[in-house]
């Protein structure tokens, strides 16, 4: 009767693959990581993002954004042949690459300031690796089973049930390899012509190359290596702790509170002795899918994806304890509430400075507060992200649509005509960015008495001319500038291109030169 | 290994290699390095045999695939000569003012032009056709044998006073030192320089007039504004080939320089000529 009443739990066999204990030779082979399945708030938390990431990704290229009959009417497009980039309203030529500079800065920036704040929070939810593990991680679970099982069918010798899971699993991951190849070309050509040519096998090479590579890559990445990729292969680990500082919530094994962990803590209660929260069931290992102990403290290998949180929190319940054995803790109120339960740090953890026999908790105990998260640091990490962005929508909302380049005649930089005139040579382009025809008027300002003509228009020499430009096109002019001997001053004169559209009043300008011999006549 | 050869912190064997009292490890490489490395090997023996590789006495294994370099690059040439065929094809069929009419074709045949223009041309006349005294510049309005494609046509095609063609542009000022004296020559130099607005001493202007008279007009027309068919210069606008001062012009009047051309018929082809042609008369001065 009295056994019935003990709550039931599971005991795992999982030891972290980076534990001090082991042996650790510079060269090691991988250990195999069976990560069990989790359930709790993080968990929910995490299959919506990953349905949301998924969603983007996959369905971002089928959104439609009409433009006009003279641009593509796809939301998002990367048309690498026309070398323009469309997302949404904006549309971006080859030379305003600084918009996707700034958003790369802004993402950067970003990292930070979410790291700083939350930890690792990119490397726990939102991260590709992740999500793609994660997904990878369902599909062996539906195949082969939860931890146990697929330890067992690991361990096991090779049978045709075996082969048979096997197969399945790589077979599905090879699909879901090849999806994520196929989903990405989309984004580079319009979505509902390239799947018919995909499928008909009539689309570009390059568009079955890039599938295969990314089939190839997710493949190799989410199936096969998956917290290696992590561990070894991403820079963000190493920079993690110049990110993280004392005031940064990242998932924390409270040992104030854990230690000393038993798995007999009625015994050595009964005993006379001390014991913390910590039943060393294990839990928190056997789900980390990076196969490591939080219970070691915080380390290059956590992602912070707080699934051991889900599980040990489950635990408690089950032990009918208070949650938040591992819980997002900042590292000041790890250190203050670890001096609370050493006595100032003379003692070992001693369980009952924190926590009365029946549970309740010590007030002394910190506790994460909101306000924490403002601080210098991430004033200014928000400051600067917000610095860029602004910077960005202020340039997108002003940038000009109508542009003008000139290049002047260098060889020769001057003629001198029959009737004593001179002549310079420029080349001007005029660029038209916005998917509608145009008619610009180019226009000469300065120079007095002098006069163009623009090679491949039949047209008397004037100070002006209308130019219809293609939608979205460049147009390139030779144009000839021509002043009278009699007016001209100095062998270099400045004088000003100007285009303007009259419908929409943009206009450009461009200072040229106009140079000349030093003497005339 | 025997045990001694067991490194007691590591657990690790040994090499046996001691330098200084620092012992070698014999670490195992990692498995996918080795395989890498083995692979590397074998993709190496079979590269070798597919592509051109050994070195022999006097040349190297052509390879089971036969690549050579040379033959991309053949190719490459083959391929961009095939391009090009239809524009040769065309501007050797059509007469100057066809192509000149055609866009696409003109744009060809200038960029071609230039090309030519850069191996062929630019010696006299400068890179960026200006000249220099002497050698006339092909981007002004001033023309000595005509300036519309088809004069320039026939100027590139049998050259200037090029003695081996027949049909050469020819003319040849006499040297008037040997006809009329030094005061006339200062006297008509005066003259030709007022022609085109240079301020001179009267009392040489005048009879300068009267010695242009008796002796250039028939050449340089009554007017002194030149003629083509003669390839005689026009003396009223700003363009001197041999300088504008009057003592460049008496020189020129006593005993007077002629430019030559060859004719570029013969080592550049008809096609060649006219694109030319073309090119020259895209340069701004074109009539």
């Amino acid at each position: 009767m009295h056994v019935r009443d003990k709550p039931q739990r599971e005991r795992l066999e999982a030891k972290a693959v980076n534990s001090p204990e082991a042996h650790q030779p510079l060269y090691t082979p991988r250990k195999k990581i069976f990560p069990k399945r989790a359930s709790g708030s993080f968990r929910r938390f995490k299959w919506l993002v990953m349905a949301i990431t998924l969603g983007i990704y996959c369905l971002t290229p089928w959104l439609r954004w009409d433009r006009g009959p003279f641009a593509p009417d796809q939301a998002v497009l990367v048309d690498l042949s026309n070398s323009r980039f469309y997302f949404f309203f904006i549309e971006i030529w080859p030379q305003e690459f600084y918009y996707v500079a700034g958003l790369l800065m802004m993402a950067g920036i970003g990292l930070f300031l979410i790291t700083s704040t939350v930890g690792r929070a990119w490397c726990g939810y939102t991260c590709p690796q992740t999500v793609w593990v994660d997904l990878f991680l369902v599909v062996e679970r539906a195949i082969e089973g939860d931890r146990n099982a697929r330890m067992k069918l690991d361990a096991g010798s090779w049978s045709a049930r075996k082969l048979v899971l096997r197969v399945s699993k790589h077979a599905i991951w090879l699909i879901i390899a090849a999806a994520t190849g196929g989903a990405w070309i989309f984004y580079f050509a319009d979505a509902p012509t390239l799947i018919g040519e995909v499928f008909t096998g009539t689309a570009a090479p390059v568009a079955y190359i890039t599938i295969a590579v990314l089939t190839a890559t997710t493949y190799t990445f989410g199936g096969l290596m998956r917290e290696q990729v992590c561990t070894y292969m991403c820079p963000w680990p190493r920079i993690q702790a110049a990110m993280l500082d004392e005031t940064s919530l990242t998932v924390t094994y409270n040992d104030w509170r854990g230690e000393p962990r038993s798995r007999h803590a009625k015994k050595i209660q009964a005993a006379g002795q001390l014991v913390g929260d910590c039943v060393d069931c294990n839990a928190c290992v056997a789900v980390c899918p990076m196969g490591i102990d939080i219970r070691d403290g915080q380390q290059l290998e956590c992602i912070t994806c707080a699934l051991c949180i889900d599980t040990c929190d489950g635990i408690m319940d089950k032990l009918g304890k208070e949650r938040g054995l591992i819980s997002y803790a900042t590292l000041s109120d790890y250190n203050a509430n670890m001096a609370v339960a050493t006595a100032g740090g003379s003692r070992p953890v001693n369980p009952s400075l924190i926590q009365t026999a029946d549970g309740a908790f010590s007030d002394a105990l910190a506790h994460f507060h909101f306000r924490k998260i403002f601080r210098p640091r991430t004033f200014i990490y928000l400051g600067a992200w917000s610095a860029v962005g602004l910077a960005l929508l202020f340039s997108l909302l002003t940038r000009e649509r109508l542009e003008l380049n000139v290049l002047h005649d260098r060889n020769p930089q001057f003629v001198r005509l029959s009737d004593g005139s001179i002549r310079n040579g420029y080349t001007v382009k005029l660029l038209n960015m916005i998917p509608e025809p145009r008619t610009i008027v180019v226009t000469m300002k300065g120079l007095h008495g002098a006069e163009m003509s623009i090679v491949g228009i039949d047209l008397p020499a004037d100070r002006s001319f209308a130019i219809p430009v293609e939608p979205d096109r460049l147009k390139m002019l030779k144009v000839f500038v021509r002043q009278p001997a009699g007016e001209v001053r100095g062998a270099a004169q400045t004088f000003k291109f100007r285009v303007e559209d009259k419908a929409s009043f943009e206009s450009d300008e461009y200072t040229a030169t106009f140079n000349a011999p030093e003497t005339v006549r | 290994m025997s045990d001694e050869h067991i490194d007691e912190f590591s657990g690790v064997s040994m090499t046996g290699h001691e330098w200084d009292g620092i012992r070698e490890l014999n670490n195992p490489l990692p498995c996918w390095w080795v395989i890498t490395f083995y692979v590397t090997i074998v993709w190496a023996i079979g590269y070798t045999i597919a592509y051109p590789a050994w070195p022999m006495l006097t040349s190297a294994t052509k390879g089971v695939l036969g690549y050579s370099s040379r033959n991309d690059v053949r190719n490459e040439l083959a391929a961009a000569e095939v391009a090009k065929g239809k524009y040769i094809a065309a501007i050797e069929a059509k007469s100057i003012s066809e192509i000149a009419a055609d866009d696409a074709l003109r744009e060809f045949a200038v960029a071609a032009g230039g090309a030519a223009f850069k191996v062929n041309c630019v010696q006299c006349h400068g890179s960026g056709a200006q000249g220099s005294a002497g050698f006339p510049n092909l981007n002004d309005d001033d023309w000595l044998w005509g300036g519309n494609a088809d004069q320039i046509q026939q100027t590139i095609t049998h050259g200037i006073r090029f003695p081996s063609d027949p049909d050469t542009r020819l003319s040849e000022m006499p040297a008037f030192g040997d006809i009329i004296t030094a005061d006339q020559i200062k006297q008509v130099s005066a003259y030709a320089a007022s022609l085109s607005g240079q301020v001179q001493d009267a009392k040489l202007v005048e009879p300068g007039a009267k010695v242009f008279a008796e002796n250039c007009v028939a050449c340089h027309g009554d007017n002194a504004k030149g003629n083509r068919e003669l390839g005689a210069p026009d003396l009223t606008d700003a363009i001197w080939l041999y300088g504008s001062g009057e003592t460049d012009i008496a020189a020129q009047v006593r005993a007077p320089k002629h430019g030559v051309m060859p004719a570029w018929i013969g080592r550049l082809g008809e096609t060649k000529v006219k694109e030319l042609a073309i090119y020259v008369h895209s340069l701004g001065g074109g009539e």
